[in-house]
Parts: C-alpha cells; structure tokens; sequence
C-alpha cells in the first residue's frame, strides 16, 4: 500500500513541484516575480466559470494525447506523432463536418469518427513499417507530423481543395456546419465529456479486453507473444492505428468544439505534451484524465499570465521538460526526499532497449 | 547480409594488397558507389544542359549536409557507445541559440563557437547522467532535451538580435573550377569542419585504442569490462564529446540560416538519425548520406524557387521528410545498429 502510494502519489505530486519551482527559477531570471505569474496562472485557469471551461477545453485534446502515447507504451511502441495526427483529425472532421448536410445525431459521431481514421491511417503507416522492415516508429511517426503538417497547410491554402471561399488570404477551412459542432452545456464543454468516457473505454481496452492482454504481451515480450501464436505484425499495427485514432479524435473534438474550423498551426507541440501525460499518468488511462487537467490548467493560465507578467507561454514547456524528466527519473526524487525507502519504477516503460539489435 | 570477408591468399605485395582492400570497400558499398556515380554523372549532364543553376544546387548540397553531418556523427558516437540519442533536435537547438546570443553580445563567432558547442556538450552531458547514472529510458531522456532545448530558446528567444556574418572561405586555385570550384572550394567554416569531422572521426574509431573500446562498450559492454574498460566512465565522455558535435551542427545552421530563429532546426535532429542509419554507423557512410539528403533538400529548394513545376509548395516541402522514410524502410532491413544501443549497463 505505502508502495502504491509512493509511485502513484507521492512521485507525480514531487515532480509537479519540483517542476514548478524550477519554472519560478527561470521566471526570476528573466526579471519577473514567479508568485504574479503563477498567481494569473492559476486566476486564469480556475478564476471564474469561463476560465474553468477554457481549462477543461484545454485538457480535453491532452487526455485524448495522452492516451495516444500510453496506448502505444502498452504495446512497446512510442508515438510521437501525435502532433500530426492531430492536425489530420482536426482537418477531416472540419471537411466531414462542413461538406455533409446530416442530422445531429449522425453527423456529431460521423465527423468525429472520420477524424479519428484520418489520425489512424498515418498511425498504421508508422505501425505497418515497424512491423515489417523495422522502421523505427520514432523517427517515421516524427517524420509523418511534418507530412502532416504540410498536407492539412496545403488542404485549405490557397490552391487547396478545403479552403474557405469567404476568407479572401487566410488559410482556413469553411465553418462546420451546426450540426457537426459540438455544445457547450453551461461552462461545461461536451467534447471534455466525450473525452472522459474515451478515457473510460481505452482503460477498459487496455485492462479487461483480449486485443488489451495481446497489446499487452507484444509489449512485454515479442518473442513470448509469437510463441504464444500472437501475431506481433498484427498487433503493431492495430496498436499504433488505435494509438493515432485517439491522437486524432483530439483533433476532431478540437474542431468541432472549440474552433469549429480547421486552421493550420493550431495547438503545436500537443505531441510532446502526451509524452509527459502519459507518464506522469504512469500510462493508466484514468489517471490520464488529471495528468492532462494539471497541464491544461497551465495552458489555460498562460494568456492571463502573460498578459500580467510578460512571461511568454513557453515556460510551460520547460516546466513540462522538468516534470518528464524527474517522474522518469525516481531516483532523483528520492534523493530530493532524502527517502531511505525504493520509490519504485518511474515509468515502467522500456523503448530504448528495442531501439540496437534483437 | 553483405559478404565481407576476402579470401586470404599468404604472401602479396602490399601494393596488391591495397588494389583488394579497395576492391573490398567497393564491394561492400555497392549501393552507395552506384548512387554516388549515378548523382555524379547526373551532374554532369544537367551542368552541360545549365551551369548556373546545376552549380547552385551541388553547392547547396554540399551546404545543406553540414549541419546533417555533425549531428549525425554526434548519434554516431553515442550509439558506437551503446545509448540513443534522440535528443539531438534538442541538443542542436541549445547550440545554435547559446551561439547566437553569444556571438550577438560578444561580436565574435569564436565566441559564439564556444558557447555552441559547451552548451551542447553539457546537455550531451546530461543525457550520459540520465543514461548511466539514473538508468533512465534512453528515448525519454532524448525526449526530455528536445522538450526543455525547444521550450527554453523559445522561452528566452529575444526578437530582432544579429551576429556577426559568417566569413566565406574560397581555396584559392581550386575555387575557380567549373562546377567542382563552387562545390567544394567556396564554403563557410562550419562546412568544411563537418568534412573535417568525418576523417577524424573515422579515423579515431577505427584507428586508435579509443575507437576500438568505444566500439567495443556499443557492441558488448560486458566483455569490454572484463578486459578493464570503465564503460561508465566511456559513455561519460563520449556523449559529452558527441554534444559538442551537436553544438557545432547548430552553428552550421546558423551559417546557412543568418540568425537564430525558434524550432529553426526543423526536425533535422531526426533526419540526422536517419542519415546515421543509413550510413551504416560509420562515418564515411553519414558523408555520403548527409549529401544524399542535401541534394534532396537542394533539388527541392531550387525547384520551388524557380516555380519550375506547378506544384504547390507544401508537397515540396513534405519531401524530405517522405524520403527519410522511404530511405529508412528500404535501407533499414540490412542495418545493424550496435547490439549494445538503448541498454543502460549493469556491471553485475
């Protein structure tokens, strides 16, 4: 129990800290008063109903990030394309959502669901190449955001095909039609709800399924899970196509919540971001949905504290660098405790050992 | 798998000798001898059909690798060590920004160089830390660098600052060659050092008792150690020395670039993993590469340019990157990376 509690608590709350106090660090030294800026922080992102509702907006494509690269993890893989499957998302569900003339019912889920794949076929690329000519899945799923980034830019530019007659220069798609977007109800944006319970279904996938416990076995042990008559190409690639469905569903609810149109250059570095999530989540999809709430807070926040300190929104990177670094890292931890006990694995995940030869 | 052994015939000349080794290499390198001809001839004949514009392109080939090249030989050293980098998208980022405030307050780009590649050497310094000392995943810990070197020179990044111009070095008699002289005789000095690099470091890793126990931790650190190599100690200061390396690709990119600017690097930290790869983990194979992937980089730049095509500038835009993974799929099924990359060592 004390073990749980260490690894699940104690471990993410230290690295939080830690990670703050070092972002207070560099607040300092670059001439503004921390307590100002974290204090605008925390107004702006849980100051008034509006500023909670901007959180939860924020957080919900990071839990749909962050289940991305911890659905992966489970499988061994680590996708960091969750930038550009993000972006695919958002541009297909702004097409099916201002092309098609549907009923609510339909064209809410439609448009999300056409998101999601547009995600999953780039996933599957990055999967289909591990599998089959060892292709590292770091360097192509990295490789595929600049793709991605260049493709959805071109869709609604000037000779694109998706581009809005109305907006003279600016690059953007027409605006969804009523019934793709999704409502607020009061301060609470529904997209966060359709989150949560994606959450819900990916712990379940992951915990209580038979495609869960092969995810699983290949992630463990390749060799063991052939043995065991798992096809280790079929897994990857199912793995890596669902692990960039969710990464683009993020997308899809970010243009149908919140944009309600695709933009080129929205949201970067939301791939990096599901990095930090995911392991501060200790890569639990529940435990997702807080990790992403911690950072969409200070996303949130930032505008305000810019706006009374001049502290640009980049901190919040570095703070997430730090919280990476120390949640991966326990041992500092304990050091920083002076804790005589273990504190246990940090991450319990392993993707560099199957970076040199099999 | 490539045959590398030769029939060993007792007692030949040493002139003999060398004529096989050289047939050896060649044998070994089919494909690279085959692409470095083909692109060599190609020159050629498009130079006959237009020498200003073929000249513009081999010369930015020749430009665009610099950068590749050292950040390449930086994954090259810490994987021949036995860890991943993947953090030098990061690493090149702190480089080319602490060699830009440097080289901007000072006025010096020796200054500059200084700053670039100490700042560099120090986050290479702290993947070996993360890497030996905390035994933390390799790939986070390259992570946790791409994410603090993107986060801080955006963070600190001050709008409207220059440096100092990068001088032109000409080799005087060679540069007013046709077509070779613009190549390769009129460069600035962060190109012809990536050249340099090369031949160094080949030379150090297969050639010298360092080389031969750097290889040695990469490929089976548990044999290095029972014959007295302190692997620690090793992977220490190769990544450190592997950073500076990272820190002089960022001053490349500043060469080429004028000035720092935020996420300037532009995913060429993993491109230089690719070319890495595709260079077989040796130093003479990333030359070859980091030119390869120049000359898509200068064919794609010059096209767009000119508008020669109508095309839209988003599809030129995508090619490297699709050529990356084209290149790594095709090439990647016969590489071999060290054995021992990605595995922190456990000395019991």
């Amino acid at each position: 129990m004390r073990a749980v509690w260490r690894q699940w608590v104690l471990l993410p709350v230290v690295a939080v800290v830690a990670g703050l106090v070092a972002g207070a660090l560099l607040i300092l030294i670059s001439g503004d008063n921390p307590l100002t800026a974290y204090g605008g922080m925390i107004e702006g992102a849980f100051g008034s109903s509006d500023a909670l509702g901007r959180t939860l907006e924020k957080a919900t494509p990071l839990i749909l990030g962050g289940l991305a690269v911890a659905f992966a993890f489970k499988a061994g893989l680590f996708n960091i394309g969750g930038q550009g499957q993000l972006l695919l998302g958002a541009a297909f569900a702004a097409w099916a959502g201002f092309d098609l003339a549907l009923p609510t019912v339909l064209h809410i889920p439609l448009a999300l669901v056409v998101g999601g794949l547009a995600g999953a076929v780039f996933g599957a690329i990055a999967g289909l190449l591990k599998a089959t000519r060892g292709t590292h899945e770091v360097i192509t799923t990295i490789m595929l955001n600049f793709v991605a980034a260049n493709l959805t830019d071109w869709l609604v530019s000037r000779d694109g095909p998706w581009k809005d007659p109305d907006s003279g220069a600016v690059a953007r798609s027409p605006h969804v039609a009523d019934s793709a977007a999704l409502p607020r109800w009061g301060f609470l944006p529904v997209g966060f709800l359709v989150a949560v319970a994606v959450a819900a279904a990916v712990w379940w996938v992951v915990n209580r399924s038979v495609l869960g416990f092969e995810i699983s076995t290949v992630g463990q042990n390749a060799r063991a899970a052939t043995y065991a008559g798992i096809s280790v190409v079929r897994i990857t690639v199912v793995a890596m196509a669902i692990s960039a469905f969710l990464a683009g569903l993020g997308g899809a609810i970010q243009t149908q919540g919140v944009n309600g149109r695709f933009e080129p250059g929205f949201n970067s570095g939301l791939g990096f971001d599901g990095i930090t999530i995911a392991l501060l989540a200790r890569t639990n999809a529940l435990a997702v949905i807080p990790a992403a709430l911690l950072i969409g807070a200070m996303d949130a926040g930032s505008t305000l504290m810019q706006s009374r300190t001049d502290v640009p929104p980049e901190i919040i990177s570095v703070i997430q660098g730090f919280i990476l670094f120390l949640v991966a890292a326990p041992s500092v931890v304990r050091w920083l405790l002076r804790l005589r006990q273990d504190i246990g694995v940090g991450t319990n995940v392993d993707l560099a050992a199957g970076w040199g030869a099999k | 798998m490539a045959a590398t052994s030769t029939p060993t015939t007792p007692a030949r000349s040493s002139r003999d000798d060398a004529v096989s080794r050289a047939a050896s290499v060649l044998a070994d390198n089919r494909a690279g001898v085959a692409i470095g001809i083909a692109v060599v001839v190609l020159a050629l004949a498009s130079y006959q059909w237009d020498g200003v514009q073929t000249t513009a392109i081999t010369a930015r080939t020749v430009r665009e690798a610099a950068p590749l090249i050292l950040a390449a030989l930086c994954g090259l050293i810490g994987e021949r060590s036995g860890v991943v980098n993947i953090g030098i998208e990061g690493q090149m980022l702190l480089g080319a920004y602490s060699g830009f405030m440097a080289a901007s307050y000072s006025g010096s780009l020796l200054v500059g160089l200084v700053a670039a590649v100490g700042v560099a050497a120090l986050a290479g310094l702290f993947l070996a830390w993360a890497a030996v000392a905390l035994r933390m995943d390799q790939i986070i810990a390259g992570t946790v660098i791409n994410i603090v070197g993107a986060g801080a020179t955006s963070f600190f990044y001050v709008a409207g600052r220059t440096m100092p111009r990068f001088p032109q070095w000409s080799i005087p008699g060679l540069d007013d060659l046709p077509l070779v002289g613009r190549t390769l005789f009129n460069h600035g000095p962060l190109t012809y050092t990536a050249v340099l690099m090369v031949l160094v470091i080949h030379v150090a890793l297969f050639h010298t008792r360092w080389g031969l126990r750097t290889r040695a931790v990469g490929e089976h650190p548990g044999a290095a150690d029972t014959v007295g190599v302190r692997i620690q100690r090793l992977r220490y200061v190769n990544l450190t020395l592997a950073g500076g390396l990272s820190g002089l690709a960022g001053m490349a990119l500043l060469q080429s670039a004028g000035a720092f600017d935020r996420g300037m690097t532009a995913g060429r930290g993993f491109i230089a993993l690719a070319v890495m790869i595709f260079g077989r983990w040796r130093p003479t194979g990333v030359l070859g590469a980091a030119l390869l992937f120049g000359l898509f980089n200068a064919v794609q730049a010059q096209l767009q340019f000119k508008q020669a095509l109508d095309v839209p500038p988003q599809f030129f835009g995508m090619i490297p990157f699709i050529l990356t993974i084209a290149v790594l799929a095709v090439a990647g099924v016969k590489a071999r990376p060290p054995a021992a990359a990605g595995r922190p060592y456990d000395p019991e």
